[in-house]
């Protein structure tokens, strides 16, 4: 490169650079640096991720604990249904179709407005209008029509009898003089929230963390922990570091991170019982995974201890359905041993004959399929290869790759996939979608394409039918059936583990679901924390 | 600075804004169509995790109101349309308008590209001066062989070692965010301290090129006849160095600095992703994979009026430097 003749502009260069940077580096800030709360009233957890809304009409909160918002009803401790915005449980007519609330009308909003059986009309109502961007919303699926009685009476209409509907009441009112004006779908509201709830939200930085403070007027009284601040921190080893220097004081982390806190007499660790499971999804379409003996044969030849003690470090159960066995829904007999001599044998009576390659064989069939988990997810990975040598000892080839959703989607009806989730609500809201005919190849709604009448029956009578007895009756046979026609291998259900700061009392954990750590983890109940004496 | 020739440097500024017309119609439809034929799906992506267990009605609720279904070059015109007259759409991913999303991010990417830029300018200046001086020394084969090393070395990876060396092992500086974790408030000593680290990983990233063309334009110009007249006269070293050999060896660089805006957008892009810095960079990152149209095209308009912003600057400062390139560009 050759170079000639230049003058002044060296200067007048470095002195555009120089005054751009001067102007910029002058940041919007205030110089008031009154920061964080007083010791002992704050607290700062660190989770993975955060909500894409605050706006319960947007799908916030659905399922409690929002913080911000309360719901007709909340769940306690042991996931119990009681009342919170309304006065009671609810009356629920004979036939199961109409659903009554008698309000609290104590309460009032944190911007002063009281709290109304419109505001409850309201939220409904949006959520099910179909401009409103609720992916959600089958939740409500059951509903016909919502309507007042008056300030203090929210009465709510079904199409049919739906038993677990009271589960989904712990829905979060959102205030129509609020929420009201503007786009619902990307308004001012998602980002600014106003509600009933236990706090306020202070702040919201994407990406980095939110931040919460007491709403002093809360209807059940001001919590002790002024100021709760949720930072959002994808990496688990960054999150541990933090938790370590004290930059947090609690976390969740994953059991071999939260393994080096055990020896801190400062730190305390909880671990939450899940309805978390892990499960390979046996595609019905697929000449392999849809035969009923090879279904049966993987699922005695998969050894569930072996992969609680190894994978999860013992900090988990073995599962045999979504329901998990600790469930007062739970069928008790449905346990599978693991026994890979049954497997052999299953499947030496159902004619898959052993190969040159140790693979068997059936009608030149090989009994060789393929298992995708998503890539990046290192539980599900070691899963599915723990699988894949279990099913490789009775003579079962799983092939196991990886792939992104958008590449496992469409290829679901005939691949196996390493599945996760589990809701321990209601026993409706995981076996339904998970089972029912009807849905199979809807998103991700049943993503086998499990197909047996007797199920369908079983499910629909255990929605239906009001009485527990019934019911219980019901998913036992589902149960039963997925014993005997598994169409699906559940391997374990997860717990969930939190290391915490030694400084508060009386922490507990609920029985949490497959998406967890905002509004679950020990801080569900943030607000009745009390500080240690 | 009076005998600035404004009159040609603006006919050139507005050549190059007609210019750039079809350039960002192009960049647009060029983003749209890419986006429409990605593998993410719009629907999905809103739903999130709740997608997992949406029902069918909800997801095709979802895909009408989201217009997902529109074929891509209808999207692009019905954008257009409505941005020409300063509705620039409302994000799908954020859940905000996309004017909101951007104003409350674009002054902190600004603050972090220009601090980056800055230093690394400055201080690629100074390490190329230094390793011209004596080619071929001790100091000039370190700085040039640290330059090339770490021009190969991609953003995301210094960031994420800067991560580890500053923050976890030294606990000298904050791995990310804005403010510490417990604060809310936005003071200057919370910035300061929190841009310290991503400003420098991206200062380190970009300032090889700069090295390098200073320590080659310094050390060609130390060669040159002018140079060697001025140090035949018996001038001082140090004045030939800076006020001669300098002078001359950055010409190049002026093209450089317009030339590198891309490389800063792109680095930024990692470095806040890294650090959880909540600039506009990261949510490029988020209205991609979320397919979130509106959002994407304004951050790219914004991105290639920054490209054609540096070139025109390099552009004028260039033809100021050398009266004999002009402004005819």
């Amino acid at each position: 490169m050759s170079v000639r003749g230049i003058r002044a502009a060296v200067s007048v260069t470095a002195a555009a650079v120089l005054a751009g940077a001067a102007a910029c580096s002058n940041p919007d800030a205030d110089d008031d640096s009154g920061a964080s709360g007083g010791a002992g009233t704050a607290v700062v957890v660190g989770v993975a991720s955060e909500p894409d809304t605050l706006s319960p009409l947007l799908g916030y909160g659905k399922d409690g604990n929002s913080k911000i918002f309360d719901g007709l009803l909340a769940r306690n401790a042991d996931l119990e249904l009681r009342p919170a915005l309304a006065r009671a449980l609810p009356e629920v007519t004979d036939d199961g179709t109409t659903y009554t609330y008698k309000l609290r009308d104590d309460v009032t909003f944190s911007d002063g407005e009281p709290f109304t059986a419109a505001d409850v009309v309201f939220t409904y109502e949006t959520i099910l209008d179909p401009g409103t961007n609720n992916a959600s919303k089958g939740d409500l699926a059951a509903v016909e029509s919502v309507e007042a009685d008056g300030d203090d009476t929210v009465v709510f209409h079904l199409k049919y009898p739906y038993a677990p509907f009271a589960e989904r009441t712990v829905l979060p009112i959102a205030p129509e003089h609020v929420a009201g004006k503007g786009d619902v779908n990307t308004g001012a509201f998602n980002t600014e929230p106003v509600g009933t709830g236990p706090y306020v939200l202070d702040s919201w930085r994407k990406g980095e963390k939110l931040t919460f403070s007491a709403n002093p007027g809360y209807w059940g009284g001001e919590p002790k922990v002024k100021k709760l601040t949720m930072a959002i921190i994808a990496d688990d080893d960054v999150r541990a570091t933090r938790l370590r220097s004290g930059d947090l004081d609690g976390a969740i982390l994953p059991p071999n991170l939260a393994k080096t806190f055990a020896e801190d007499d400062d730190k305390q660790t909880l671990a939450a019982t899940s309805a978390d499971h892990r499960a390979v999804t046996l595609p019905t379409g697929n000449p392999v995974t849809g035969d009923v003996a090879i279904r049966r044969a993987l699922d005695v030849a998969v050894d569930r201890d072996t992969m609680v003690d190894k994978l999860l470090e013992g900090r988990g159960k073995a599962a045999y359905g979504p329901v998990p066995t600790d469930s007062e829904w739970f069928a008790a007999g449905t346990e599978r041993p693991y026994d890979p001599e049954e497997a052999e044998r299953i499947l030496d009576d159902a004619g898959w004959r052993v190969g040159d390659d140790g693979i068997r064989e059936k009608d030149g069939q090989r009994a060789s399929f393929t298992l995708y988990y998503p890539s990046g997810d290192k539980l599900r990975q070691e899963h599915a290869l723990a699988f894949a040598g279990d099913a490789k000892k009775v003579g079962i080839e799983a092939r196991v790759e990886s792939g992104t959703w958008e590449v496992i989607e469409p290829r679901m009806a005939e691949d196996a996939v390493l599945a996760g989730g589990g809701n321990p609500a209601d026993p409706d809201f995981d076996l339904y979608p998970m089972l029912y005919s009807e849905l199979a190849g809807q998103g991700f709604n049943n993503m086998a394409s499990y197909t047996n009448p007797d199920v369908d029956a079983a499910l629909v009578e255990g929605r239906e039918s009001g009485g527990k007895t019934e019911r219980k009756r019901a998913y036992d046979r589902v149960q039963q059936e997925l014993k005997d026609n598994p169409g699906y291998i559940f391997l374990t259900h997860i717990d969930h583990i939190y290391v915490l700061a030694d400084t508060w009392r009386g922490l507990t954990t609920q029985i949490e679901p497959h998406e967890h750590g905002f509004g679950s983890g020990p801080w569900w109940n943030v607000e009745s924390w009390q500080p240690a004496p | 600075m009076t005998g600035l020739p404004l009159a040609p440097m603006a006919r050139m500024a507005g050549r190059r804004l007609l210019y750039a017309v079809p350039v960002l119609l192009a960049v647009t439809f060029g983003v749209f169509a890419i986006a429409a034929a990605s593998p993410f799906d719009p629907v999905k992506a809103y739903a999130g995790t709740a997608g997992f267990s949406a029902s069918q009605e909800a997801l095709d609720q979802l895909r009408d109101s989201l217009g997902a279904d529109d074929p891509f070059v209808t999207r692009w015109w019905d954008w257009l349309s409505a941005a020409v007259t300063g509705d620039l759409g409302q994000s799908t991913s954020m859940r905000q308008p996309v004017s909101d999303v951007i104003g409350e991010r674009i002054g902190w990417t600004v603050l972090l590209c220009a601090v980056a830029f800055a230093v690394a300018v400055v201080g690629g200046t100074l390490l190329g001066v230094l390793a011209a001086r004596r080619r071929g020394g001790m100091l000039d084969r370190a700085v040039t062989s640290a330059a090339y090393a770490l021009e190969a070395a991609p953003p995301f990876w210094l960031g994420l070692l800067a991560v580890w060396l500053f923050a976890l092992q030294l606990d000298a500086l904050p791995a990310g965010g804005l403010t510490d974790t417990g604060t809310d408030v936005v003071t200057f000593g919370q910035v300061a301290e929190h841009v310290a680290l991503p400003a420098a990983v991206l200062a380190v990233s970009q300032m090889p090129w700069f090295v390098l063309y200073v320590r080659q334009g310094v050390g060609d110009a130390l060669d040159e006849d002018p140079v060697r007249g001025a140090r035949a006269r018996g001038l001082a070293g140090r004045t030939v160095l800076l006020g001669h050999a300098l002078r001359s060896g950055l010409l190049p660089v002026l093209t450089l600095i317009g030339t590198r805006v891309p490389e800063l957008i792109t680095g930024a892009l990692l470095i806040e992703t890294v650090f959880s810095w909540p600039g506009i960079a990261a949510a490029t990152v988020e209205a991609a994979t979320s397919v979130d149209f509106p959002l994407l095209a304004a951050l790219t308009v914004l991105a290639t009026a920054a490209v054609l912003a540096g070139n025109l600057l390099s552009d004028l400062l260039y033809g100021l430097a050398d009266p004999r390139v002009g402004f005819d560009g």
